[in-house]
């Protein structure tokens, strides 16, 4: 029994390794949980939490609302898709209204980065990061790597490349932040123009070829491409974004081996990745949603027992 | 006028005796510890003086004289956001952090763009003890479209122009700006910024954006605004003045101007000679400026060019928010941190001797920002006007931004501790000290 | 934490004889081992299960289910705890559907967290009947509990623990009872 050494989870940066492990540990009890007639326990019956979802996302929002049901916790939400000025009240405001509702945990997902870090600055409640803007992603983070464990046995070593627009992803952040301390080799591909300035500094490789990066990974983590990049003047057409930097299975046999494929979700198919690459036996797409609810379980389950 | 609320204890100068502070002043090559008699506000006496009946006597030993403070950079936000901060809440702050003028802004709302509200803001002053000028905006509203009425501006006491808070928005503008003040003898103050390489960026764009997963600003942004102005300024022959700079590149370009012999004048404030970028690493609001807090390489640029000259002017961009504007999500905050009282403390602490020497500092502080807007050097002399700050060097004390006279606490440098700080100051006739 | 060993209270060689006896009280108490199944709570549970189990084997030519609890999430003393207790994996690969459970644990002390391994049964299904074998009844109940197989009825102080080794995980097998410093 040891006490688990954070209030929040803002992002995997501040996480080690260990923190990560036990997560990933928790998680396997939890997804026990989920394979039984009766798929719920009372670990936090009388435990308020709020999702506050400034941004739509029906997934990650399911997703943490199952995990919480799952453990008993009385659930309440709230969503907003524009961002909190224009509905006049601001962020503080919302924050202040929480505290004085008497929540104990707060999953929030915003579109500007630091929101998260903003309420736990402010709140009493326990934080949880369900995606800031293009900062990090953790949960999300967590389910690639417990998917990557579950079928590799140990994350250590796996050569991983993140596919995609990498300027303007949570989840390549948290992703990277999680595959590093876990020991994995990590790189990042995509047009240059979506790739974020000094990310060496972060210790990834950085490869311009999807061809190259099939090459030397094991795994491709595929992010979803937006067409409002491309709107942005980032890349000139989807089309020439597909037939350069798209996953297809063409490009995967030239590799020896069969590599695995992550994709977070929601999938553009035909753009980033194609259906039969998507339907594959190698890709574990529905393994990461499956694992999401039982890693956010873990993240629950270990926050709110680490409240004093 | 009457003065409302006199926190700092200001009263006359009819006949004060100070005695026993180090007296320095580069502009007289004078460095000696002296006393001075000052009657109603003209110094009459520099040496070693015999108190007088009905004087008022105020011992300084171990204590610091200099010429008054200027600071070339400053936002009072009033009128329009007067919550921020007003022009009295600006003065008192200006006093309190040992400066004895001040140049206003014009990026208010209405904007500082005609002699009429140009006058009015100036008389909102009178009451203080404090030379506040005005920098009126370079085009009408500050659209960048239409130049103000520069002629009649310079002739109501505005000697710079400056659409600061943006660039002049027009490379056509600009020439016609810098071609047009040259013509009256008055400079073009600009914040130097390309506008579509900054975008939407809030953090200078490095390796801490892209930790944080905010929207950058490059510094090549800086860079080009910079070259923009010193080609404009070669080519019309007009002298122009650089706000803020903050970045290795726009340094190098200076250096390059200089030499060159384009007349160009640079400032560079205190939060770009003390942070970096990594300071944003907690989403601070309160770190945010533009421009941003730069990477270690610039800063280090910028400390060198203080230091060899390139930077004429250490100025605070003095820009404060109120709290509930800075308290929100680091995209939605408001650019601008307060300066006015931490500057002196913190030149004094960090800069100075460092890299700095006491005359080199005040060359940067007192002649040359007052140099910059054409107004006559303040000196130490018997028989000039007192114009005076009072420091005490050895005074250890802890920035707590809840006893700032401005209206703001906007402040990276909350909890800092500093060695030397501003007693008193001596200007207008009128003085105020410090109770120690 | 720290603490002072008072007394062996059970040897390695008492220790196997205790099962041996508890192994076949559980035969005859549920007349042989028709839907007979072992559920050993984590920790030493787990391992208290498997032996009785092996001794069942041994001593009536046949198996018995074995399974795996962990009542970690059905504790009612979770949110008033500063520490997380790591929850561990829960294995119970047979449906206890009409069986006759026993439920296995080392010591019984407030039968708190034998409560939350009831709750946690009644979530895989609804057995004949639940029995529960200790290997050491320390007293102190606070809750309506008794068990039905005792290996060692130990009374305690308050101050005093009883500490249950096993080869398994410590390396020996012994019953220790000590006294732990405030």
């Amino acid at each position: 029994m040891s006490s688990f050494p954070h209030k929040h989870l803002l992002g995997l940066e501040d996480y080690s390794a260990d923190d990560i492990l036990k997560i990933l540990d928790t998680a396997e009890s939890m997804k026990e949980i989920l394979a039984r007639p009766i798929r719920k326990v009372p670990t936090l019956r009388g435990v308020t939490v709020v999702n506050l979802f400034f941004e739509s996302s029906t997934r990650t929002r399911i997703s943490f609302e199952l995990a919480e049901k799952r453990l008993s916790a009385d659930t309440v939400n709230f969503s907003s898709s524009g961002s909190s000025l224009s509905k006049g009240e601001t962020l503080l405001d919302t924050a202040r209204n929480i505290e004085a509702m008497k929540i104990d945990i707060v999953v929030i997902r915003h579109r500007a980065a630091g929101a998260p870090h903003f309420l736990a600055h402010h709140l009493e409640a326990v934080i949880v990061n369900a995606g800031d803007g293009c900062h990090e992603h953790p949960t999300q983070a967590l389910l690639d790597v417990l998917t990557l464990r579950q079928k590799f046995g140990s994350v250590k070593g796996l050569r991983v490349t993140v596919v995609g627009d990498i300027a303007h992803s949570r989840v390549a952040l948290s992703n990277i932040h999680a595959l590093k301390k876990l020991g994995a080799t990590v790189a990042i591909c995509g047009p240059a123009t979506l790739i974020p300035r000094d990310v060496a500094g972060l210790g990834v490789g950085v490869v311009y070829s999807i061809d190259d990066a099939i090459a030397q990974s094991d795994v491709l983590n595929v992010l979803r491409i937006q067409l409002e990049r491309q709107e942005a003047g980032l890349f000139p057409t989807l089309r020439e974004y597909q037939k350069y930097f798209g996953v297809t299975r063409t490009r995967l046999e030239k590799a020896q081996r069969p590599l695995t494929i992550l994709h977070p979700g929601p999938i553009n198919r035909g753009i980033e990745i194609t259906s039969d690459v998507a339907d594959s036996e190698h890709s574990l797409i529905l393994d990461q949603v499956t694992n999401g609810v039982a890693v956010r379980m873990a993240v629950l389950y270990l926050l709110s027992g680490a409240k004093q | 006028m009457e003065l409302e609320g006199n926190v700092l204890g200001i009263r006359q100068a009819s006949r004060l005796h100070l005695v026993g502070a180090r007296i320095v002043d580069p502009a007289t090559q004078l460095d000696t510890v002296a006393d001075l008699m000052i009657e109603n506000g003209v110094i009459r006496r520099i040496g070693s003086t015999e108190g007088g009946p009905g004087e008022e006597r105020i011992n300084l030993a171990g204590k610091l004289i200099t010429p008054g403070w200027f600071d070339l950079h400053v936002h009072f936000r009033e009128p329009g956001k007067e919550v921020a901060e007003t022009i009295a809440s600006g003065s008192l702050a200006a006093l309190n952090g040992g400066f004895t003028g001040v140049a206003v802004m014009p990026n208010t709302n209405p904007p500082l763009d005609h002699a009429g509200i140009v006058s009015w803001v100036k008389n909102q002053a009178t009451p203080f003890p404090i030379d506040l000028q005005v920098i009126a905006a370079v085009s009408k509203g500050r659209q960048g479209k239409e130049l103000v009425e520069m002629a009649e501006l310079c002739e109501h006491g505005v000697q710079a122009f400056s659409d600061d808070g943006s660039p002049v928005a027009s490379s056509w503008l600009l020439r016609h700006a810098l071609e047009y003040a040259n013509m009256l003898g008055a400079v073009i103050c600009e914040h130097a910024e390309d506008r579509d390489l900054a975008a939407n960026g809030v953090i200078h764009e490095g390796a801490v954006a892209t930790k944080l997963g905010l929207p950058g600003i490059p510094s090549v942004a800086e860079t080009l605004g910079v070259l923009r102005a010193l080609l404009l300024a070669e080519y019309t022959g007009a002298r122009i003045h650089l706000c803020h700079v903050s970045t290795a590149g726009a340094i190098e370009w200076v250096r390059w101007a200089k030499n060159r012999g384009i007349r160009v004048t640079a400032e560079v404030t205190p939060h770009h000679l003390l942070l970096t970028d990594e300071a944003c690493a907690t989403f601070d609001t309160s770190t945010k400026t533009n421009p941003p807090l730069r990477e270690e390489t610039d800063r280090q640029a910028c400390l060198e060019a203080l230091a060899d000259g390139t930077m004429d002017v250490i100025a605070t961009d003095h820009a404060p928010h109120p709290f509930e504007d800075k308290a929100s999500e680091f995209e939605q905050a408001p650019f601008g941190i307060i300066g006015l009282e931490t500057a002196l403390g913190l030149c004094l602490t960090h800069l100075c001797p460092r890299y700095l020497s006491l005359q080199k500092l005040l060359e940067k502080v007192v002649a040359m920002p007052r140099q910059v807007l054409g107004l006559p050097p303040v000196r130490i002399a018997e028989g000039e006007k007192a114009n005076l700050t009072m420091i005490d060097p050895d005074a250890k004390w802890t920035v707590a931004p809840e006893k700032f006279l401005s209206m703001s606490r906007n402040t990276p440098f909350a909890g800092w501790e500093l060695k030397g700080r501003a007693i008193g100051t001596i200007s207008h006739d009128r003085y105020w000290i410090r109770d120690s | 934490m720290e603490y002072r060993i008072k007394t062996v209270l059970v040897d390695a060689q008492g220790f196997d004889r205790t099962l041996t006896r508890l192994a076949h009280e559980i035969v005859e108490r549920n007349r042989g081992t028709a839907n007979l199944a072992i559920v050993g709570m984590q920790t030493r549970g787990v391992f208290l299960a498997k032996r009785l189990a092996e001794k069942i084997q041994t001593a009536e030519g046949i198996g018995v289910p074995l399974g795996t609890l962990d009542a970690t999430l059905y504790r009612d003393d979770f949110r008033t705890r500063l520490k997380s207790p790591k929850a561990q994996i829960t294995d119970i690969p047979f449906d206890i559907y009409d069986m006759n459970l026993v439920l296995v644990d080392d010591v019984l002390y407030t039968g708190r967290t034998v409560r939350a391994a009831l709750d946690a049964l009644m979530d895989f299904g609804r057995p004949r009947r639940i029995q529960l074998a200790v290997l050491v009844d320390r007293g102190h109940r606070e809750m309506p509990i008794r068990p039905d197989f005792i290996g060692k009825n130990i009374p305690t102080s308050m101050n005093e623990e009883v500490r249950v080794r096993m080869n398994e995980i410590d390396g020996e097998d012994a019953v220790l009872l000590v006294e732990v410093s405030p």
